[in-house]
């Protein structure tokens, strides 16, 4: 019971920090609470599940799964990066002087949009994730873990050590975090503010996709409403770690999957949505700017 | 009679010590004025004496009562005030407005007051606004009640502070860097200004750069460098004290 | 699935690679400094960028309508950024500089139609003349109070939801327009008076004159309570400490189903009565909620104008600053929440005395967003916006009953838009939006 939980708990944990680094990642960098992250997520399972459908008609999953779930995977990363840009662009960019409240409300209105837009297009009953994995897996000291859940752990994993990677040891990783620092330092020494926010779009929504396939693949169904419900607890995993800080935002997401998980296990599973915000208010009455944010002296 | 005692006033932040156990005291209807190269600690001083940051250690008194760790409010309704050394208006709200709100701690009326609009709110709000229009007065800023605080210029918003920190009836009045970015006529006037504060018999202490200015209305110097009080003492003193010639200018000199 | 079969084809050859560093420089908004406009390749730019965008959002939107549907909205997207464009460039040689403080190529354009238009000619000239505003009020008094005697019942009927939603925007106006505290959970304030008001009639038998000073309390003590642990954090924490507030609440009514009858609901909550007179008509309900109504724009106008407003408005301008003349910062936050709250509490019995039945599904972070919207498109601050505000939204969607499917895209993409080119709403604006 206990490992099972645990698994469950990664698997998830991992989902959340995932689209958690996103929120972090352009909170660090433009200060805006990014309400439309969550749409990125849902918008990456059902274009997962739009292409495998595809694929699945011409054929090609029958010739090769993995090519299929390789092509699927690279699309919707595409397009989900592709959505991140443009809504930075139309959304977010035009309000980048404009007072705090403006483009977190423009934030809340694409959100908006895009949720009635999937469930204009796509209908408002789940969609279901055509069930190719068996939900075969192995046994580990009495729990049963499936190979989505290994996937899914380990994929996180993977791209959560690449993204620390590419923020410690690239050009445009440096440039972010001194963006994130002092925007204006950073533009006198020749740092494009632009390009490093559209970065920071790109890479986040592609995360998010990533995400987003993998809970379709996992529960085999997807709404158009998940991604209000998943953005917020993700966001509350960023907050939780201290939001701007990234390995905050993996602690957090990690953190906050285990925590429902157990919950829900040992609890009660009628109120896991109410943990998280639970966890989140009591550890901000701690300690108000989330574990790893660093508590600022008001600048006078 | 000393209105202000700060005793072994230390502030770190990290391993940095931006005040580091400084002594002074200041005189009741004295200028005094705190110089120190940029960097010194003037300002966090000033923070700390407010209730803005909280000191690692020392004991700040005023009239004798203990304030270091009272909040921000209380320092004020104790009578210490403050002006900002990049202005801090409440930008949008109307110059008479700005002045009215400032006498908060002085009023009283509370919600019921104000819905039914009772006797003592109306006198009550007909006092604030005259008031205020004395203050404004004071500083020379009758003209503009109703101009938005913003769109004031600049020497007119740092008076404006100035009628600000005024209106919560103080007995200290800590100015930061009040003639900062000021052509000479209006610096000239703003010492003025703080030469009317002083009539009035508030006690001042202010934070300059321009010599011309601490040298020509303050009593009493304290100079800091790096966080130490290294000097103390009249313009006459300190204009010849060895060790402030050194901190400006450095050792060659 | 017949869509999904055309879509690919297309985009096999992936769509044009979202890197920054291209698609950047030629989607990106044409800025003077690059010299674009009147310059050399005007006439190139005029056809090339137009295609550029349009050939872009009709991609993004291609997995999910098919080809066709792809198709047409480039087309659509093509002619109508060609002619913005092309408008653009003619105002630009009429106006010369209107860029203002914006490059933004569709700010602009809006820019240009508003001065054409004139500005809001009805909105920023009412409040100069004492005369008209006077022949106007008259005239609105008339209006709303006649209204029971020529409306249909279905406008009453939202005339009714309109008061019920004015006072519960009013009260997130204290908050967010007064204070400038983002509370992203109000609607949980709303649903704690709404489900106090059933539970105290359902359960106890307990009429609406006796439910509503305890419903009321109740719901004050609830905003102090959350106030407690949220005013120690900064702006957007504190936003979403409240969105997270408005989620318990909500869960709380979802589940506990023994004393919340959960999804379900809570019917037959009886209807007020003044003077042993049953209120049911919804004709005598609109007298009723509108002397609520009236009462509430009455006591903010007047808190707003005191002293404590006045302390309000000042953190919300400058906690530092306000601090420092003496404002106890914390406890004005405090009784801004709480006063907040109030009003929503009342917002919410009048809605239970109403439906004569709640459930949690009118409680959602929707419903928090709707009243937040209110606010933002009346006016933050602005005590006539915001009732302007909060008939428009609550007119607006059955107003478009016909096209129900399309009102919340409308909402969505209407909200970006306003923050875009009318950030400060229909009535706030510097300085005026505080002298209620």
């Amino acid at each position: 019971m206990f490992i099972q939980q645990l698994i469950n708990g990664l698997t998830l944990g991992g989902v959340y920090a995932l689209i958690a680094l996103g929120y972090t990642m352009v909170y660090g960098i433009l200060e805006l609470i990014n309400f439309a992250h969550g749409e990125i997520y849902m918008l990456g399972a059902y274009l997962g599940i739009i292409f495998l459908a595809f694929f699945t008609t011409v054929g090609l999953t029958a010739y090769s799964l993995p090519l299929a779930m390789i092509l699927t995977f690279v699309l919707s990363v595409i397009f989900c990066s592709a959505y991140g840009f443009t809504i930075e662009k139309i959304a977010y960019k035009p309000l980048r002087n404009a007072p705090r409240l403006s483009p977190l409300i423009s934030a809340i209105g694409v959100s908006i949009f895009l949720q009635n837009y999937v469930m204009l297009t796509q209908g408002a009953t789940d969609k279901i994730f055509p069930n190719l994995f068996e939900k075969a897996g192995i046994e580990f000291i009495g729990a049963r873990v499936t190979y989505t859940q290994i996937f899914i752990i380990a994929a996180s994993a993977v791209l959560m050590l690449s993204l620390n990677l590419f923020i410690t040891k690239t050009r445009m990783g440096k440039a972010m975090r001194a963006v994130a620092q002092d925007k204006v330092m950073a533009s006198l020494v020749g740092i494009n503010i632009d390009t490093v926010i559209s970065a920071t779009f790109i890479i986040g929504s592609a995360l998010a996709a990533v995400a987003g396939l993998m809970v379709a693949i996992y529960y085999g169904l997807v709404n158009y409403s998940i991604g209000y419900i998943a953005g917020i607890k993700a966001f509350t995993a960023a907050v939780l770690g201290g939001i701007g800080s990234i390995p905050g935002a993996m602690f957090g997401g990690v953190l906050l999957g285990l925590v429902e998980s157990f919950s829900a296990a040992y609890i009660s599973s009628e109120y896991k949505d109410a943990y998280a915000f639970i966890i989140l208010i009591i550890i901000l009455f701690i300690k108000p700017s989330g574990l790893f944010g660093k508590s600022q002296e008001e600048k006078v | 009679m000393y209105l202000l005692e700060v005793r072994d006033l230390t502030k770190h932040f990290g391993g940095i010590r931006a005040i580091d156990e400084v002594w002074f005291r200041a005189k009741e209807g004295s200028i005094m004025s705190i110089i120190g190269p940029n960097g010194a600690g003037k300002t966090t001083l000033f923070n700390c004496l407010t209730g803005i940051t909280r000191p690692t250690k020392g004991v700040i008194s005023f009239f004798d009562r203990e304030i270091t760790r009272l909040g921000r409010d209380s320092i004020v309704k104790l009578g210490v005030a403050r002006t900002f050394q990049n202005i801090r208006l409440f930008r949008e709200m109307t110059v008479i407005e700005n002045v009215m709100v400032s006498q908060h701690c002085r009023t009283r009326s509370g919600l019921l007051s104000a819905i039914i609009r009772s006797s003592s709110f109306r006198d009550e709000e007909k006092a604030i606004r005259e008031k205020a229009l004395e203050y404004l007065e004071l500083v020379g800023l009758e003209a503009y009640p109703d101009t938005i605080a913003s769109s004031l210029p600049y020497g007119s918003q740092k008076r404006l502070e100035i009628a600000k920190a005024l209106a919560t009836e103080p007995r200290l009045i800590l100015l930061d860097e009040p003639t900062a970015g000021m052509n000479p006529q209006e610096t000239g006037a703003m010492m003025g200004l703080i030469k009317k504060l002083q009539g009035l018999g508030k006690t001042i202490i202010l934070i300059e750069h321009d010599m011309k200015v601490v040298m020509g209305i303050s009593e009493n110097i304290v100079v800091l460098d790096h966080g130490m009080k290294i000097a103390e003492g009249t313009p006459s003193e300190i204009k010849c004290n060895p060790m402030v010639i050194e901190a400006y200018l450095g050792k060659e000199h | 699935m017949n869509t999904v079969e055309h879509k690919i084809q297309n985009t096999s050859p992936p769509p044009p690679h979202p890197l920054p560093q291209g698609e950047g420089d030629s989607f990106d908004i044409p800025s003077p400094s690059r010299g674009e406009g009147e310059g050399g390749g005007g006439s190139l730019n005029l056809f090339l960028r137009p295609l550029f965008i349009a050939l872009w959002l009709a991609l993004l939107f291609l997995p999910f309508r098919g080809l066709k549907a792809a198709v047409i909205l480039f087309i659509i997207l093509f002619a109508a950024v060609s002619l913005l464009k092309a408008f653009k460039n003619y105002a630009g040689k009429i106006k010369g500089g209107l860029n203002g403080d914006s490059d933004h190529y569709f700010i602009n354009i809006l820019r240009i139609a508003v001065e054409i238009y004139g500005r809001c000619p009805y909105l920023e000239k009412l409040p100069e003349s004492k005369a008209r505003s006077t022949v106007f009020i008259l005239l609105m008094s008339v209006i709303v109070l006649t209204l029971p005697f020529y409306g249909h019942d279905y406008l009453i009927d939202i005339a009714v939801l309109s008061g019920i939603y004015i006072i519960l925007a009013q009260g997130l106006n204290i908050v967010v327009g007064f204070t400038g505290l983002l509370n992203l959970g109000f609607a949980a304030f709303y649903a704690i008076g709404a489900y106090s008001y059933a539970l105290l009639n359902t359960k106890l038998g307990l009429g609406f004159w006796a439910s509503l000073p305890l419903s009321l309390m109740l719901v004050t003590l609830s905003g102090f309570i959350l106030a407690i642990p949220a005013l120690r954090l900064r702006g957007d924490y504190l936003a979403i400490v409240t969105l997270g507030f408005g989620e318990i609440v909500r869960l709380v009514l979802n589940n506990w189903d023994s004393f919340t009858k959960g999804p379900n609901g809570i019917g037959g909550i009886g209807p007020p009565h003044i003077f042993g007179m049953r209120i049911s008509g919804i004709g005598q309900f609109y007298y009723f909620v509108l002397i609520f109504a009236l009462l509430a724009v009455f006591v903010i106008r007047r808190v707003a104008a005191s002293r404590i407003g006045r302390a309000w408005i000042a953190i919300r301008e400058d906690e530092i600053a306000s601090s420092s003349i003496g404002i106890n910062t914390t406890a004005y936050k405090l009784y801004s929440f709480a006063f907040g709250a109030f009003w929503a509490g009342l917002a919410g019995v009048l809605f239970a005395a109403k439906m004569q039945f709640v459930s949690p599904e009118s409680f959602t972070f929707m419903e928090s967003v709707l009243v937040l919207c209110m606010v933002i498109l009346g006016g933050l601050g602005s005590i006539p916006g915001v009732i302007l505000g909060s008939i428009i939204l609550v007119m607006l969607p059955e107003m478009l009953r016909e096209v129900q499917l399309y009102r919340m895209l409308a909402l969505g993409s209407g909200l970006v838009l306003l923050m875009i080119f009318r950030p400060q709403g229909l009535m706030g604006g510097k300085g005026v939006s505080f002298r209620g």
